[in-house]
Parts: structure tokens; C-alpha cells; sequence
């Protein structure tokens, strides 16, 4: 602690190396980027110092002889069920600095966690179940604005005039994670990832680098209240838009992206210059009604000519299901709402952990209100925010989403392990960062792979569910409450999800 | 032929081929060993350049017209013309160092051996690892900063 001021000296976790298995190979000193781990050349070992560990595991996948195992800090506060260790260490940090406590990634904390409370029906003996790999199954997706009836010409092609539609071969999107909050390589990954498994990835409002063009019609750009790297190419060159108002991890407040993340390639993209902080205004200074919202919906839309779906995003709150409606009547072709496990790349932690309400209510109650108004066919609704596996998603479309988004999971297939670091800029599994020595840690080839891979795993495991639920198509899947049921939910919380208690 | 590409963009200076490399290269094959234990201790064939932000593994390249085997005054190094690979024969190796001289890549180094119960020095390089398909350090590279191709 020598130098450092003893009340920041709390630190979480121990790098314990076991040194009789130490070979000196140095990976795990190159591995750390925030100089854990460190070469005394007199001594001729590898030592740690353990306050400068974040706990991202790094070093220790890295070991090649398995030496190092990164372990919580048994150093202990005094119990206490009011005062958690991070509620004392938060306190003393912000004594140090008089600052606002920035953290990246989702909502950590333990809040109800409804996917968990929810479990999904089968077929036995009077409804056959469907076997997928036998029979055909249909992932298919249609997103976008759909006609309240069909009309068929006499050599029976649809005559109704369609709007545009995104199809998606599996009701999967990479969500929005801009340029900037993570790299080129990471975007490239996701890009490419995206055109082979036939679905979209977002930009998020960091603009689309130029090099990254080529994969527009597998994107869609983002217009958010800072503006960063909108142009008429830029709209021109996605598959969709999307208005950005909100995000799960931090509704109600703009963009973070701090000026030490902000390099040559970021602020070409986002036409700011170097070094500055990207802080997007908490609301679109152009919008403060459903009819400015309107405004520029039909803006974007008649600036593209009316060729690509608008999408409005927002975070998961109180009144969602009135602000969807709302949106719904602006002109909206899909609604995104972004619930309060979102991830972010930088955010107030008080506002990541306490603003905003879980995707899984939001869904429901969007899905429900549209309805009542019967105004349902006229968006699409995509559910983002915490997706960690195939079932959350099977969940979630039966609760009434379309399509889901996913990025934390996304990032994990490229190795985080959600050290909350991301705001650092100094990212090292070279995902949240800029620099060019980190960045190279993710291979696009190799993330382009592992992002296939997840996706194609949890669209068999979506097939599978379908296939036991009796159901041949997502679609048919889509708002079918009645294949839920609550296990352990209070009368409220199951009529909020719009789903019966097990066992009824 | 296939030979072992460095790919500059992708390293991540972990030095994991190193120890790939040199546990191939032991006689225990047993990375703990190789590093704390066998004398004389294995040398890796291949070296991690590391000057940040840059870092790239370097090994034989295998030239079509090699230096070292030009360089190389009794034959120690020659060209299997069957296979296209350079080969050193430790065993004829005198230590007279013209080979690492030569070397345009910096791609020969030194390692210890005992010959008739004296430690003596002898040239040291990549051999593609002929037990394997794939040569240790591409198998160990977790970034594909090293590929085994033949780029004709």
C-alpha cells in the first residue's frame, strides 16, 4: 500500500500464483493490461499486485502450466446485512474522489430474475411433439410494419402493398454496441457473424466505419441524441434505423464514451476529434413529444425513401407500455426495449443498478398493450437486455417479442468475462478497448467463428423447444403465453407477466 | 511446402508458442520439466519480438535460397530437397555461428547439448516439428498469429 491512500487500498480480488509451478514464461505478465502481474528480473519471478486485479481471469487461462488462480479477497469487512462490501468500498472511493462512480456491463445485482420463474409447456400423448431434426422447422423472422389484412391477386401473389420487412433467419440480433466502446476487430466480428447466419447486427451511435460498409445490408444504423457518424451515406448504407432514445443499462441519460477511447478510427467515424469525450445528451434535443418523435421517424424515413424499417429504441421503464404505444402511433416500424440487465460500455453505477425495470415484465407488458389498442400488427417488438441462453429467448417471444437482441452474450462468446472494466478502455481480452496492442487479441476470423457457433447452438436449442412444444414456426410461438407457466411468482407478478401459476 | 507463418496483426505477444516450442523440443515433453528441471534446459526456436505496440513470433522461414545453408562450412545445415525443409544436424554442428550471421530473419539460435558427457553449444532452429502434423507453436497460438501454410 506504500503510497497509496489506505482507504482506496480496499481491493476484490488475489492473483495466487503457485510458484513451484511458475515457469517464468511471462503470459500472464503481458496478458494483464492493468499491470497485475509483473517480472522481477533480480529475482528472477513473477509476482502480482493484487490491487490492480480486476478479476477478468486473463492471466490465469493464459497460464500454461495452470499456476495462477485469481481468487476473491478474503479480507473482510465486519458482516453487515445493510452495509455490502461494495457499498462500503463505493463510499470510500467516492470520498477520495468527489466523483461519480462510472462501471460497465449490465445490473449486477441480485434482482428477481423472472426467466427463472417461468417454464415452458410440452407435448405428451394427445398433442404430438416435433421432432426438428426430422421434420422442417422455421426460424424465420419478418420484422417491420405488417397490413392489417392480405390482399391476393387472381394468380395468387400478394397485391397489398408490404412495408419494408427485415428477415432474420433466427430471431437473434447482435445489439447495439458502437464503434468505439469496442473495436474495429470486435465490429468486424460481429459483422461478419451477422451476414453468414442471415441476420442484422446494430451500430450503435458510434457510426459505421467506412471499411465496414460493405456489410450494410446486414446492418442497422443508429441515430442517437449525440448524432456521432450520422450522414446521408450512413443512412443510406444500412438495412434499417433505428432511433436510439434509451438503453437498458442507463434510461434516461445519453452515451458515455470517454475521450481515452477516442482515437484516430473512432473520431474519423464519429466526426469528433480526438481524445474528447462522446457524451450524447440525455434526450434528443429535437424530440419532447410523441409527435417530435414522429418528426423525425418520417425524417429518417423519407431520407431513405421510405425503403428501410425505422426502429425506436428505449429503455425498459415505469410506462413503457404507454411509450410504446406512443411509438407505435409515430410511425415506428419496430420497437426495441432494452430492459435494465442491458450491458453498457461506461455508466453511473447507481444508475446501472437502480433505473429501469426487467425485460421480461416490459415484454409482457408492451405485447399486452398493443393489443388491447389493436395496433399489435403495426410494430414489431424486439426484447433486449440480459439474454443468456436459448430459453430466456424461447421465453421472451412467448411472452410477445418478435426478435431478441443480444450483446453481453455476444461478448462473452469473444471472451469477457464481465470484469465491468469496459469504461477503462483497457479491456483485456482486447474487446472494450482502442488500443491497438489489445485490440489485436480479437481475431476477427476467430470471433466470426465463436459468434456462428453461439448463435447456430442456441437456434437448435430454440428448434428443439419448438419441437416439443409442437410447434413448427417461431411465428406461431409469438405471444403464446398459454405455453408458460410461473413457478414461485406472487399473484401480481404473474398477472403482470400475463402467464397462469404451474400446476393450472 | 508448408511452413510456419507469423501473422503480426493477430500477436498477442503470450509467449505461448515459446513454450510450446520448447517443451516440444525437451526430452520430457512436460513444460514444468523442460522450463525447471532438465539440463541442460531446451531453447525455444522461436522468438517472441516484442516491442510495444509490436510483437511478432519469428522462426526459420525456411528460405528458398538460404543464407545459412550457404553460410554453413561442414554441412550442418542443408536443404532436404524431398521435403524443401532446411535441417540442422546438431550432432556435425562445430558453433563456428555463421549460420546466426547469415540469417537474414534473426532466426538461429544457440542451445546446450551434451556430446560425450561435455556440455558444449550448438546451433538451434526451427525443424517444423517432423513428430507432429501441426507445428507446436501453431497449435498453441491462441489468436491464429501463427499459421502452418503453403503460400507456394
Amino acid at each position: 500500500m506504500l503510497y497509496k491512500n489506505p482507504y482506496n487500498n480496499y481491493f476484490d480480488y488475489v492473483v495466487q500464483r503457485d510458484l513451484d509451478r511458475c515457469i517464468r514464461c511471462k503470459a500472464c505478465v503481458t496478458q494483464c493490461s492493468y499491470g497485475a502481474n509483473f517480472y522481477d528480473p533480480d529475482r528472477e519471478m513473477i509476482y502480482s499486485l493484487d490491487a490492480n486485479c480486476v478479476g477478468c481471469m486473463r492471466c490465469s487461462t493464459f497460464c500454461p502450466t495452470d499456476c495462477i488462480r485469481i481468487v476473491r479477497n478474503p479480507d473482510a469487512f465486519r458482516p453487515n446485512a445493510n452495509w455490502k462490501d461494495n457499498n462500503i468500498k463505493d463510499l470510500y472511493k467516492q470520498a477520495g474522489t468527489g466523483g461519480i462512480i462510472i462501471t460497465g456491463m449490465g445490473n449486477d445485482k441480485p434482482f428477481t430474475n423472472y426467466w427463472e420463474h417461468m417454464v415452458i409447456d410440452a407435448c405428451q400423448v394427445t398433442n404430438p411433439s416435433i421432432d426438428p431434426l426430422r421434420e422442417p422447422m422455421e426460424l424465420k423472422t419478418f420484422l417491420g410494419r405488417k397490413p392489417e389484412r392480405l390482399e391476393i391477386g387472381r394468380d395468387g401473389d400478394i397485391t397489398t402493398k408490404l412495408a419494408p420487412q427485415l428477415v432474420l433467419e433466427t430471431p437473434i440480433m447482435f445489439s447495439a454496441m458502437s464503434y468505439g466502446s469496442i473495436n474495429y476487430n470486435v465490429c468486424e466480428s460481429v459483422a461478419r457473424a451477422a451476414r453468414e447466419l442471415g441476420t442484422y447486427w446494430n451500430t450503435g451511435e458510434g457510426g459505421l466505419p467506412k471499411a465496414l460498409y460493405e456489410y450494410g445490408r446486414q446492418t442497422i444504423v443508429q441515430c442517437a441524441s449525440g448524432r456521432f457518424g450520422v450522414s446521408p451515406e450512413y443512412l443510406g448504407a444500412g438495412a434499417a434505423i433505428e432511433i436510439k432514445i434509451g438503453q437498458g443499462a442507463k434510461p434516461g441519460i445519453g452515451g458515455h464514451l470517454p475521450g481515452e477511447k477516442v482515437l484516430e478510427g473512432i473520431s474519423e467515424t464519429r466526426m469528433i476529434p480526438v481524445g474528447t469525450d462522446a457524451i450524447s445528451p440525455a434526450p434528443h434535443h429535437d424530440i419532447y413529444s410523441i409527435e417530435d418523435l414522429k418528426q423525425l421517424i418520417y425524417a429518417l424515413k423519407e431520407a431513405t425513401r421510405y425503403e428501410k424499417p425505422v426502429s425506436v429504441k428505449i429503455a425498459a421503464v415505469h410506462n413503457v407500455a404507454a411509450i410504446a404505444s406512443g411509438i407505435a402511433r409515430a410511425g415506428a416500424d419496430i420497437i426495441a426495449v432494452d430492459g435494465f440487465r442491458g450491458g453498457t460500455g461506461a455508466a453511473p453505477k447507481a444508475i446501472r443498478d437502480n433505473v429501469g425495470i426487467p425485460i421480461e415484465v416490459a415484454i409482457a407488458a408492451v405485447d399486452e398493450r398493443l393489443r388491447q389498442e389493436g395496433i399489435r400488427n403495426e410494430v414489431s417488438l424486439v426484447a433486449a437486455g440480459g439474454f443468456r441462453n436459448s430459453s430466456d429467448i424461447v421465453k421472451a417471444i412467448a411472452l410477445g417479442a418478435d426478435a431478441v437482441y443480444i450483446a453481453t452474450s455476444a461478448l462473452m462468446a469473444l471472451g469477457c468475462t464481465l470484469c465491468q472494466q469496459c469504461h477503462r478502455g483497457r479491456c483485456a481480452w482486447g474487446i472494450t478497448t482502442n488500443d491497438p496492442e489489445l485490440a489485436r487479441r480479437v481475431n476477427p476470423e476467430i470471433g466470426t467463428e465463436r459468434l456462428v457457433g453461439l448463435i447456430r447452438a442456441w437456434s437448435n436449442e430454440i428448434k428443439e423447444m419448438l419441437g416439443l412444444m409442437g410447434i413448427n414456426s417461431i411465428e406461431s410461438l409469438k405471444g403464446n403465453r398459454d405455453r408458460l407457466r410461473g413457478v414461485g411468482l406472487s399473484e401480481g407478478e404473474l398477472q403482470t407477466l400475463g402467464i397462469r401459476q404451474a400446476g393450472t | 511446402m508448408k511452413v510456419v507463418y507469423p501473422r503480426e496483426q493477430w500477436c498477442v505477444a503470450c509467449n505461448l508458442c515459446e513454450v510450446a516450442c520448447m517443451t516440444e523440443h525437451s526430452r520430457t515433453k512436460d513444460p514444468l520439466k523442460a522450463y525447471l528441471t532438465e539440463r541442460p534446459r531446451p531453447v525455444s526456436r522461436t522468438k517472441v519480438e516484442y516491442r510495444p505496440p509490436l510483437a511478432i513470433s519469428v522462426m526459420c522461414r525456411h528460405c528458398a535460397e538460404a543464407e545459412c545453408v550457404e553460410a554453413c562450412k561442414n554441412g550442418t545445415l542443408t536443404r532436404n530437397e524431398e521435403t524443401g525443409r532446411i535441417e540442422l544436424d546438431q550432432d556435425r554442428c562445430l558453433g563456428c555461428w555463421m549460420c546466426i550471421m547469415a540469417c537474414p530473419y534473426g532466426a538461429i539460435g544457440q542451445v546446450a547439448m551434451h556430446v560425450g558427457g561435455e556440455e558444449r553449444r550448438v546451433a538451434n532452429k526451427c525443424d517444423l516439428c517432423p513428430d507432429r502434423d501441426v507445428p507446436a507453436c501453431v497449435a498453441a497460438c491462441p489468436n491464429r498469429a501463427l499459421v502452418f501454410e503453403d503460400r507456394g
